[in-house]
């Protein structure tokens, strides 16, 4: 079959496949050469000493937290409604899954001003904070510091991990942990020995994405985080310096730029290799 | 079946459990923030000021900043650790009513830290606390053209002729614009006395010119310069001059026949620096500006100090024969900002048009 | 709550409850917050916000610009997930490793990457301008940054459709004699169209609100129709004026635009799911 189709190739199909690896070239390719080349051009010493500046360094900080944490918030909640809305029919299902997919379509400036409106100085929420602050003698701020950079990164991301591990569940079916519970194990041991090995690798698959995603958060973020070196994240690093004018910080924006494509080439390649073994496990 | 025990019991012990994790990820996070204060209340030889200003005050700060450092920590033996935040100017006042704890601010516009007065969170007559209107330096409107000047500009209306480009920030949410925008309005002013239809056509003429409207003074240099869009940047002189620096021969400043002075504010955010107990180091942060050291810094980052003595010492760099007019000629910023940016006001009657 | 019997698996209220908290505690009730808002305006109030006509420019140009780029994501994206699916050639590996680059790569990367390679100084733009064509700072700027931004959702709802449809199929149409673009029509559109639609809505609802990857590239001017809604409602928190309410009465249009796109969609899956039952 693979054989025959290499040698059928006609002339149309080769016009196909050079179209398609053309606009793959211009459209995808380039930008990222684009990106190390600019970010090299002014030689090494530039380049590094942009990569290990402090604000890029704390910058690198803060968007690795913010992503660690969303990644596990989302997991966890992933976990949950996968099993909700796989082995289970209620009403109110479909509403339920539209609502969770809405971060997905939003636009993230809308999640930031969203977050400012909740949690800002005259926001809705903050006098509950100002109670909680008041009462246990914390120090709690939900918007401009680390948790409000967390959270806006929570929220652009959320039903990232969840999107990926739904067909996986649903292709699964439930018969199995039927059988399981009534062989009498409980919720935990079914999800442990009967679902979880079926899942692994599309759950990792959608975490790859979902932190893919967090690293290169900058609408909803650039609401909520305003001092550099202290919440910036990287992609507000990169808004910083190309936004500050000179020849020289224009090149250093794109050198944290590069840190950022290698994080997210990193995050493809795991999700090849994700991808590769969910395909080979079935 | 234990599956049903479970099931009935489960909803609000396990909604606790989703509470849980959604707090426990607050507190995560709320923990490595809250540290970083905590040392700052521990350790009260270290003193942390957040400074929030707008874009093109970037290098001028790095550099003040180490300078305050230095004298401080010589004169109190206290070491003060001073964190920046930039941006377009009304946004940054934003932030602050929004809940950004600076210390103090120093921002484009007076109108700007008004916003945050009309909060509570800056006392009263905080114009007068400083010298000068509380501007330790200040800045005008100057043109900025392409080596060679092929479209020959020179004064405001030549910028009305067909094909120039102009590139200017959005008044809407860059300080800097408004000063483009009132700079402009008083040439026209001048030409055409009290016809307020015939200034509005010039304006309108002008604004017809305008090819990218970035939202910041600092994203308007990077069209123009880097991006190489348009014929001629209206720019803060500050901003054109570090230009000119960077990139010698390759463009040219124009100042105009008239042009405005901008006067950046400065002030002390009470109601912040009463939480964090930093009220002095502020206010001496705020007063070293007008220290003989700081003005000099102040001229070298383009900045005309409001000492008239060093202002002399930088007369090579500055034009100082332009005729300048003031916010005071507009009624000063709120007044002005009501009747030229207010949505509906005349900004957007020219611009929409 | 009346549940249908068949629940012998655990662990309904528990996950329940947990996805409703989460829900509620981290998306909805921040965005009830837009909805508390904008509700302070009297309804002449917002509609005269909502329809001023720097809003409306704005809105056109959205959707007018994601619109486009949808539809060009469409067609190459079919092209792409065509050729990865049915043909063997060099490098196809690497290709469909990398169709999730503009997924993982930060959008301001992206903006700040396409606003300089199609400005008049980059490589690209000097080509487009030797056309006539002006890149960055102008409406196929903007097109241009969100057919990167949506292209893999088109590539990515394709894939497993093409990969289900055997090529006995068109072979077998081809084999009767019908033409290619016959078959083409009448034998795979029919059943790539609901993935085709799903790949469209994404890539337009994303469109319409992003940010990142088109400020830098958007000539930002509403006289040009180059102003993009999500810079409107930044512009409105940003401004001297700081008009909260009518930032949230933007962004609650914005709302519903997203929201009603993201019902379209789930219906178009909905009847693509009962339709090959």
């Amino acid at each position: 079959m693979q054989q025959k189709k290499k040698a059928r190739l006609s002339a149309g199909q080769i016009a196909l496949i050079v179209i398609g690896v053309l606009f793959f070239a211009v459209m995808l390719v380039w930008p990222l050469v684009e990106v190390l080349y600019r970010a090299l051009k002014d030689g090494w010493e530039l380049y590094w000493g942009a990569v290990t500046a402090r604000t890029t360094l704390s910058a690198l900080r803060v968007t690795l937290l913010a992503a660690v944490i969303a990644l596990l918030v989302d997991t966890f909640f992933a976990l949950a409604a996968s099993w909700l809305l796989t082995k289970f029919e209620f009403r109110g299902k479909s509403v339920l899954t539209t609502l969770i997919d809405i971060p997905f379509s939003i636009s993230p400036v809308i999640a930031g001003l969203a977050f400012i409106m909740m949690f800002g100085r005259s926001g809705l929420a903050t006098p509950v904070v100002n109670w909680f602050n008041d009462t246990f003698g914390a120090d709690i701020a939900l918007v401009f510091s680390i948790p409000g950079v967390v959270l806006a990164t929570i929220f652009v991301t959320f039903p990232y991990v969840l999107r990926e591990l739904l067909p996986a569940m649903n292709l699964q079916g439930s018969a199995e942990e039927e059988a399981a519970a009534l062989l009498g194990a409980g919720g935990l041991t079914i999800f442990r020995r009967v679902t979880l090995p079926h899942i692994k690798w599309p759950l990792l698959y959608g975490m790859v994405l979902c932190a893919a995603r967090a690293f290169g958060e900058f609408g909803a973020v650039y609401a909520v985080s305003k001092a550099r070196g202290e919440t910036f994240t990287l992609p507000l690093e990169v808004d910083a310096l190309y936004m500050s004018g000179g020849a020289e910080a224009i090149t250093q924006a794109f050198a944290v730029s590069s840190i950022l494509v290698a994080l997210a080439l990193v995050m493809l390649i795991l999700k090849n290799i994700a991808e590769w073994r969910a395909k080979k496990s079935y | 079946m234990s599956c049903n025990v479970m099931k009935s019991r489960s909803l609000p012990k396990l909604t606790a459990l989703g509470l849980c994790v959604c707090l426990l990820a607050g507190l995560l996070t709320g923990c490595g923030s809250s540290s970083g204060e905590a040392s700052e209340g521990e350790d009260a030889s270290v003193i942390e000021l957040l400074n929030v200003s707008y874009d093109p005050t970037r290098e001028f700060y790095e550099a003040y900043n180490e300078l305050f450092a230095a004298y401080y920590e010589e004169t109190y033996g206290v070491t003060v650790e001073i964190t920046q935040s930039h941006g377009g100017s009304g946004s940054q006042a934003r932030s602050v009513i929004e809940g950004n704890e600076a210390d103090v601010v120093t921002l484009a516009l007076a109108h700007d830290i008004t916003l945050i007065e009309q909060e509570g969170m800056i006392d009263e007559g905080w114009l007068d606390e400083f010298d000068n209107n509380s501007s330790p330096y200040t800045s005008t409107i100057v043109f900025l053209v392409r080596a060679g000047n092929e479209k020959n500009i020179q004064d405001w209306d030549d910028l009305l002729q067909e094909g120039v480009d102009i590139i200017t920030p959005d008044p809407k949410s860059s300080g800097g614009a408004c000063w483009n925008f009132l700079a402009a309005w008083y040439y026209a002013q001048q030409q055409y006395g009290e016809d307020e239809e015939q200034i509005k056509e010039f304006m309108r003429t002008l604004y017809a010119n305008v090819l990218v409207m970035d939202s910041g003074a600092r994203g308007a240099t990077t069209t123009f310069v880097e991006n190489g869009q348009g014929d001629v940047l209206i720019a803060w002189e500050n901003e054109a001059l570090q230009t000119l620096a960077d990139y010698p021969d390759e463009y040219e400043l124009i100042t105009p026949s008239v042009s405005i002075l901008a006067e950046p504010s400065v002030a002390i955010v009470d109601e912040n620096v009463d939480d964090h107990d930093t009220a002095e180091a502020a206010q001496e942060y705020l007063e070293y500006l007008y220290t003989d050291e700081a003005q000099r810094l102040i001229g070298e980052y383009y900045y005309r100090p409001t000492n008239e003595e060093i202002l002399g010492e930088f007369s090579d760099v500055f034009d100082l024969e332009v005729e300048l007019c003031t916010i005071d000629d507009f009624g000063g910023w709120d007044e002005a900002y009501e009747t030229f940016f207010q949505d509906d006001a005349i900004f957007d009657e020219i611009y929409n048009s | 709550m009346k549940q249908k019997r068949n629940r012998v698996i655990p662990g309904f209220g528990l996950t329940l409850g947990i996805t409703v908290t989460m829900l509620s505690l981290l998306i909805l009730l921040p965005l009830a917050s837009v909805l508390i808002r904008s509700f302070e305006l009297t309804p002449a109030e917002f509609w005269e916000t909502i329809t001023r006509s720097n809003v409306v420019g704005a809105f056109q140009t959205s959707i007018l610009c994601a619109l486009i780029a949808a539809a060009i994501n469409c067609v190459f994206g079919l092209i792409l997930a065509w050729i990865l699916e049915r043909y063997e050639f060099p490098g196809k590996r690497l290709i469909d490793g990398m169709i999730e680059l503009p997924f993982a790569l930060p959008t301001a990367v992206a903006g700040i990457t396409l606003a300089k390679m199609y400005s008049d100084q980059g490589a690209l733009g000097q080509a487009l301008s030797r056309l006539g064509i002006q890149g960055s700072y102008s409406r196929v700027g903007l097109v241009i940054a969100l057919v990167f931004v949506g292209i893999p959702f088109v590539v990515r709802s394709i894939q497993p459709v093409l990969r289900k449809l055997p090529p006995a199929c068109e072979e077998a149409a081809l084999m009767l004699g019908a033409s290619r673009g016959f078959t083409f029509r009448h034998v795979i559109l029919p059943e790539l169209t609901p993935a085709l639609l799903t790949g469209f809505g994404l890539a337009l609802a994303r469109g319409i609100g992003e940010y990142g990857s088109v400020i830098y590239i958007s000539g930002n001017s509403s006289k040009n129709g180059t102003q993009v809604v999500s810079y409107v409602i930044m512009q409105k928190l940003n401004s001297g004026s700081a008009d909260y309410v009518s930032a949230a009465a933007i962004a609650l249009v914005l709302l519903a635009i997203s929201f009603l796109l993201m019902l379209l969609l789930n219906m178009v899956q909905w009847f693509a799911a009962r339709r090959t039952r």
